[in-house]
């Protein structure tokens, strides 16, 4: 129990001050060739103290002698000093193998199987060390993978052996370990892969002495901290932690997960230094499955019960309990996530922070329940753990961003070739906006603007010209009157992404989106707690009701749309956080109903900075229209009652619609072409000339880039990697139709809702056309005067005219007849021309 | 007796060999002995009989909700002993054990590892009076002891007696919901048996499953079928260890004090089950036959004769009940009967949540309630004051220290009733988490889903809970439909009024009643193309004469509540007379909530 160990630091000065004295510690030879032997180097750091040690369970203590006098060719090894690898079991002795109670067993097939040559393995698996290092030293020098495109060899020449060149860096940047792929190993030599799997305990060290013995007759010059450790990772064996069963117990797996909980460092005692009371003899005992044998007699003076435990000249190694959850992806819908405890050791340990989410490369451990010495039956159940040897952050990519986080998803060949198919179909782009929220009805552009939210744009760096990431994030606003289904759409965004957040403008503050610290109450250590936006990194911010959302939080978002950072000053931390993430915001109008008689600004009400920061700005209002109206109860009625098949058929879309959206972030990058550049600049141009009337959002260079934005995500909609003008003409027809640009009177600025429905529009013209028409006419039977009085003008058409004239009819005629630059109103007169 | 027969069966089928065929035996032994009839009630049920009356490693049944699933274990399917005095290797099997027996070679080839998984189960949340008392006395006859009486607090106090000694447990007081205001003093257990509900008794029980573990769900409700095993050994706590072998010993490090005792309780206050065999329940009312068989349909064809006139009895009965409002009686009814039955991607389909609005103070809505849990087999009321608001836990939250989902108000089973009072609540201030249980009671009405916390990142578990909200004015919570309660008598003591009517009605009414709310929601429903076609015509012809009053939401929940409707007349089709009847009822309660709407208005 880590806790009891935390309320002892005297140990643990104790432990530290031992570093001091530490070359004493490690006088020991540890085999009679003393091929291991401490004279190169000067311990400075407790860590060092167990370099002495070397693992009795590897192969190299027990492989032929002879394999081990050539695997140490010249000075280059024997200088520099291996180190105990704890990840591979040096709690466990090798259940299989013991040194000392079976050497005849050992023994006699060394000496009758060195005649025989290349038959001899270690005991309990089908492992040569001789064939195995020769297999693994000709991958190393053969490999070649020019098809790479993993960040960890961005800048490594891909037509030269890989490994080589990773031994070179090395041996310049002097951190000896070696990160090797499983994949390109089975791709190299699927039996190799195979024994790598299965006994990773006796392979990888095998790999460490061929791995030395490369690099120490490549570069016999360097000096190395201690020997090369190989880490390999990427084992394919198991992805999931709920797919691990019994049969993995001992062998190598891989499985990604996120991290709940790290314990404090936990100083593992390898070697126990026993000193004699009596006469100060001493002597080191080593832990055997986590037991001491404390020896009763001391060997020099014979007396019982004498020697005494010293801490500080024993040996410890580093060790960390991390607590690892499946991530939410890999859960089957209504259960709980699994947690599988990891142990980290020695220079792994502190790698990895609760909340980061990893891929863990380990061995499967089961450790039988300790047998209370006072109970004689035990409890059958098997406490499982997994030692680390490799971990990869799965997020780290983003520190880089060098490519979209792609959460490591496969697509199978046949699942790649169905959505090619799916997007070769000329409608491919109407087919997917309907897959999107089928339960709500209609709001077509909506929903093909939210689906290019989701596929988004191109990301593009301009660093090198200091204007820093361009934002490929889409953000939108939608915006109308009460009941038009705005949360549902939400909802079911946030429930069709990944990395998805659900907030409420008027539940949460601007420290619940952004980012808060917080003192953990048991370490008092500052921790920096991440809130929606953070979280929602490379994935969707789902903001409902956010006209309730106060301003201060408001503002905090300015940033984030546009920089896509977060910055945080707070209680002595300052960092920049990243929030990749798209904003999908819902907002009730300001007078909670659409006001037409209000311009689109004075209805949303919100600040011209942000706004502008939106791509897309949706009305959602109620047509008022029959038809309608017929198609919508259709819809609800038939929701009602459709049968389980259907809704089956319903989920099935929504699989391929996920995993079509996530081929398409991954792999698709289009580029603009020329004849799209162009359509461009036209669309930008228009839109500057709409955006100078009055009360419409007016266009600015944001803008350009969104269409961009949009024209690259439409082009992801086709799989396509060069965007042409069809993209660039949907993105620009959507980001009219959003604002219901086509409905809006240019001169007023109000939204006509009328003019979208056909039927009514054309009589609503028509009558408008008949008032200006007899408004001119009686301005003509007047004669030549040039000026009237506002009123009187408009009791006479009152006074002339059959139908009821409204004020509101009335100022529409003038403005007509004002258009036609027949006459201009001033004030309460107006003038002829 | 059957029940010796498991005890004898275990030890000498793993000591012949381990044969894997058996184990499939044991199962379909198992399965075809308690699918015949009378079956169920020869196997005691730890719902209804003391932990100390049941015999160790005998057949048991548990009818439980599925709060927590822990990882999954290893364990030793099949182990070799040693015996110290003849040296004789013997092999045995550890399936459906939790303690080996002396002697284990823990290097020996022939151990079999296998692998199984614990669910913490509790007794169904909210579960009514009358629906324990109901499976209690059908079951008694099985208890061969004749000196039990069955007296609730006795097993309590057992339970505790047996808590000895256990010194960390100071930590675990504190953790100890503090919201737990309605608890009977006498269960101030040391063990917080984290039940959803506060107040909450019965035995929680550590269920130990080995065949398709997929095919479970958090929030399932379940009748288990297994071994009880109460095993001693089970109970020893870290308490006895030494520390310093501690330091040492890796694999005693790995549990926190806090993990141990969530995950190994002493077995005599919760006792580990070995499942054989699990039949998920469609309800939890005893007075229905809980197999969706064919004496099910035989009783469901049997009853829908009578359903008409069942309906006019209770609704008579309600309408008294909300002292004489007939249209409130009937929307009441419709509620009771609401069953989420499908999901359109996010949308929840046939919930209906009822707002009753305008409910006169001082304890009226207390007796409402308890009328209510008189009818329904699962039931909560949730007294929306502002210190159960601030101080409350309802949704569930990982515990990462003890690993373990903490439970709340929310984690209820299928088809619960809540009953959110609020009419308890007051002016203040509402701190943050009285916003998020706020919040999470507004997912629950509208999404009819709760979003668990994992505190790196919620888990939404869609449920199906039918809501009640019983308020002063409108409420502040979302709802799916309003009625303000209209009064038509005023009686002088609210107390004596409400249990004059309760008294009024036999039981075997009530049970009439009770089998009524149950098996309408059960029940099949379609919509005919030619009255889909009257319905949208309809809708147009509304939205036509006031588009603005007339939206879709209205259309949602006419049709929900047109399918109630002809559901609680036993109908499974939609006529054209149901759905003009909802349309009116409609009408009426529209008409109803504008008036309060203007009255309110001119107020100043």
């Amino acid at each position: 129990q880590y806790v009891t160990w935390a309320k002892l630091p005297a140990i643990q000065d104790l432990y530290n001050r031992g570093s001091e004295e530490g070359p004493l510690n490690c006088q020991r030879l540890q085999s009679p060739k003393s091929d291991f032997s401490l004279t190169a180097s000067t311990p400075k750091t407790a860590e060092q103290l167990i370099k002495c040690e070397v693992d009795m369970s590897s192969p190299l203590m027990y492989g032929t002698p002879s394999s081990r006098v050539e695997g140490t060719p010249r000075s280059g090894v024997r200088g520099t000093p291996a180190r105990q690898r704890p990840d591979l079991g040096s709690i466990r002795k090798a259940p299989q193998v013991d040194l000392h109670s079976e050497p005849p067993s050992a023994d006699g097939a060394v000496a009758s199987e060195q005649a025989v040559g290349q038959k001899l393995v270690i005991w309990g698996t089908d492992v040569n060390v001789g064939t195995c290092k020769e297999k693994f030293q000709r991958f190393l020098q053969r490999f070649i993978d020019p098809t790479s495109n993993e960040d960890e060899n961005a800048g490594l020449d891909l037509n030269e052996p890989l490994y080589m060149q990773k031994l070179e860096e090395i041996s310049v940047v002097g951190e000896p370990v070696l990160n090797v792929n499983c994949g390109h190993v089975q791709s190299f030599d699927a039996d190799l892969y195979r024994q790598l799997i299965s006994y990773p305990q006796e392979v990888i060290p095998t790999f460490d002495m061929a791995v030395n013995e490369l690099f120490f007759e490549r570069f016999p010059d360097s000096i190395l901290e201690h020997q090369i450790q190989v880490r390999p990772y990427n084992a394919l064996k198991t992805r999931n932690m709920r797919s691990l069963n019994p049969e993995d117990i001992d062998q190598m797996i891989t499985i990604s997960g996120m991290v709940i909980r790290t314990s404090q460092l936990i100083p593992e005692m390898q070697e126990a230094f026993f000193q004699c009371q009596v006469c100060a003899f001493s002597t080191r005992v080593e832990v055997d499955r986590g037991r001491i044998a404390e020896p009763a007699v001391c060997r020099n003076c014979n007396t019982t019960h004498s020697l005494a435990l010293i801490h500080n000249r024993s040996v410890f190694s580093d060790k960390q309990m991390i607590k690892v959850q499946e991530s939410p992806d890999d859960m089957p819908a209504g259960q709980t996530p699994h947690t599988t405890i990891v142990y980290a050791h020695n220079d792994l340990v502190d790698k990895v922070q609760p909340g980061d989410r990893i891929n863990i490369t380990g061995i499967y451990r089961a450790v039988p329940m300790r047998e209370n010495p006072r109970q004689s039956n035990v409890k059958s159940v098997y406490k499982t753990h997994i030692d680390v040897i490799h971990f990869r952050k799965t997020d780290e990519k983003r520190l880089h961003g060098l490519d979209e986080d792609s959460d490591q998803k496969l697509f199978t060949e046949e699942r790649v070739q169905t959505l090619k198919e799916l997007a070769s179909k000329p409608d491919v782009y109407d087919r997917l906006s309907s897959a999107l929220a089928p339960s709500i009805y209609e709001h077509e552009d909506i929903k093909k603007g939210i689906l290019l939210q989701l596929f988004g744009g191109t990301r593009k760096d301009f660093s090198q010209t200091g204007r820093g990431n361009f934002r490929a994030e889409v953000n939108i606003l939608l915006c109308g009157d009460p009941g038009t289904s705005k949360s549902q759409l939400l909802q079911y965004v946030f429930n069709l992404v990944p990395r998805g957040q659900y907030t409420s403008g008027k539940g949460s503050s601007a420290v619940g989106l952004t980012a808060y610290v917080m003192k953990d109450p048991e370490t008092k250590q500052l921790v920096l707690q991440t809130g929606a936006l953070v979280l929602s990194d490379n994935g969707i911010c789902c903001i409902d009701e956010f006209d309730k959302m106060s301003d201060s939080t408001r503002s905090v978002l300015h940033e984030v749309m546009e920089q896509q950072t977060l910055s945080i000053a707070k209680a002595g931390i300052i960092c920049q956080l990243n929030a990749r993430t798209s904003v999908l915001a819902a907002a009730n109008p300001v007078e909670s109903q659409w006001n037409p008689k209000k311009t689109t600004i004075e209805n949303i009400q919100l600040p011209h900075t942000l706004l502008s920061r939106f791509d897309l700005i949706f009305l959602m209002l109620d047509p008022q229209d029959e038809a309608y109206d017929r198609r919508l109860a259709h819809h609800l009625v038939a929701l009602y009652y459709q049968s389980e098949e259907q809704i089956e058929e319903e989920f099935l879309d929504m699989a391929v619609l996920k995993d079509y959206i996530a081929y398409a972030r991954t792999y698709i990058n289009p580029r603009l072409n020329e004849e799209a550049s162009q359509a461009l600049i036209e669309a930008y141009v228009d839109m500057r000339k709409i955006g100078s009337g009055r009360g419409m959002v007016s266009a600015y260079p944001r803008q350009l880039e969104s269409l961009i934005r949009l024209a690259e995500a439409h082009a992801k909609v086709r799989f396509s990697d060069k965007v042409e003008t069809i993209d660039v003409e949907e993105a620009k027809r959507l980001h009219r139709e959003a604002l219901k640009q086509s409905a809006t009177d240019p001169r007023t600025g109000f939204v006509d809702i009328s003019i979208l429905t056909t039927g009514m529009s054309a009589t609503a013209r028509k009558r408008k056309e008949e008032v200006v028409q007899a408004l001119k006419k009686m301005i003509q039977s007047k004669g030549k005067t040039p000026a009237m009085k506002y009123q009187q003008l408009f009791d006479d058409l009152r006074g002339q005219s059959e139908a009821a004239i409204t004020k509101d009819m009335f100022e529409e005629a003038l403005r007509a007849l004002a258009d036609e630059d027949y006459l201009t109103v001033t004030g309460k007169t107006v003038r002829l021309l | 007796m059957r029940m010796w027969f498991v005890c004898r069966f275990c030890c000498p089928a793993a000591q012949s060999n381990s044969n894997p065929e058996w184990e499939a035996k044991v199962l379909e032994y198992f399965k075809g002995q308690l699918k015949e009839k009378e079956s169920h009630s020869w196997v005691p049920s730890l719902n209804d009989v003391p932990l100390h009356y049941l015999k160790p490693n005998s057949l048991v049944k548990f009818r439980c909700l599925v709060q927590d699933m822990f990882d999954p274990e290893f364990y030793m399917g099949v182990y070799e002993t040693v015996d110290p005095s003849t040296k004789a290797n013997v092999l045995r099997c550890g399936k459906y054990k939790d303690v080996t027996e002396c002697g284990v070679d823990l290097n020996s080839r022939n151990t079999v590892t296998a692998e199984r998984q614990t669910f913490y189960c509790v007794p169904i949340p909210g579960e009514s009076p009358w629906a324990k008392e109901i499976s209690f006395l059908s079951a008694a006859r099985v208890v061969p002891s004749t000196s039990y009486v069955p007296s609730r607090q006795k097993r309590i106090a057992a339970g505790c007696d047996t808590t000895h000694g256990n010194g960390d447990s100071k930590r675990q007081e504190t953790e100890a919901p503090s919201s737990q205001t309605t608890a009977p003093s006498d269960t101030s257990s040391h063990l917080d048996l984290n039940f959803p509900l506060p107040g909450e008794r019965g035995p929680a029980c550590l269920v130990k499953v080995y065949e398709g573990l997929d095919s479970f769900k958090l929030n399932d409700t379940l009748e288990i079928y297994g071994i009880l095993s109460v095993n001693p050994v089970l109970t020893v706590l870290g308490e006895e260890k030494d520390p310093s072998l501690l330091l040492l010993d890796p694999t005693e490090s790995m549990e926190t004090p806090e993990e141990q005792r969530a995950h190994d309780p002493p077995a005599s206050l919760v006792p580990r089950l070995h499942m054989l065999y699990a039949r998920p329940l469609q309800h939890n009312n005893p007075l229905l036959p809980s197999d969706p068989t064919e004496d099910q349909s035989a009783f469901v064809s049997s009853f829908l004769v009578e359903m008409a006139s069942v309906r006019a009895e209770l609704l008579a009965y309600l309408t008294h009940v909300l002292l004489g409002d007939g249209l409130a009686a009937e929307y009441l009814l419709l509620h009771l009967i609401s069953n989420v039955y499908t999901r359109r991607d996010v949308l929840p389909l046939g919930k209906f949540t009822l707002n009753l609005s305008g409910c006169p103070l001082n304890s009226y809505t207390e007796r409402l309630y308890q009328i209510i849990q008189q009818l329904v087999p699962c039931s909560y009321r949730l007294s929306m004051s502002l210190h159960t608001m601030n101080s409350m836990r309802l949704v569930p939250k990982k515990d990462y220290v003890a690993n373990r989902l903490v439970s709340g108000a929310l984690q209820l089973a299928r088809n619960t009733s809540l009953f959110l009072d609020e009419t308890q609540l007051e002016q203040g201030q509402l701190d943050s988490s009285g916003v998020r249980n706020i919040t999470a009671l507004g997912n629950l009405i509208s999404w009819q889903k709760v979003d668990y916390d994992f505190s790196y990142h919620q888990m939404e578990f869609p449920c199906n809970i039918n809501v009640l909200v019983t308020s002063e004015g409108r409420s502040l919570l979302p709802s799916d439909c309003q009625v303000p309660l209209q009064p038509q008598v005023t009686p002088p003591n609210m107390e004596e009024y409400l249990t004059t009517i309760h008294m009024a009605q036999f039981t075997s009414q009530i049970n009439k009643f009770r089998v009524y709310l149950s098996l309408a929601r059960t029940l099949d429903y379609s919509i005919s193309d030619e009255v889909t076609k009257a319905v949208e015509d309809d809708f147009v012809d509304m939205r036509k004469d006031d588009p603005q009053s007339v939206t879709a939401e209205d259309l949602h929940r006419m049709l929900v509540v047109a399918r109630l409707l002809s559901l609680s007349l036993g109908q499974t089709t939609l006529s054209r007379d149901g759905w003009m009847r909802a349309k009116h009822i409609d009408m009426l309660r529209r008409s109803r909530t504008e008036q309060q709407k203007s009255l309110n208005g001119n107020e100043p």
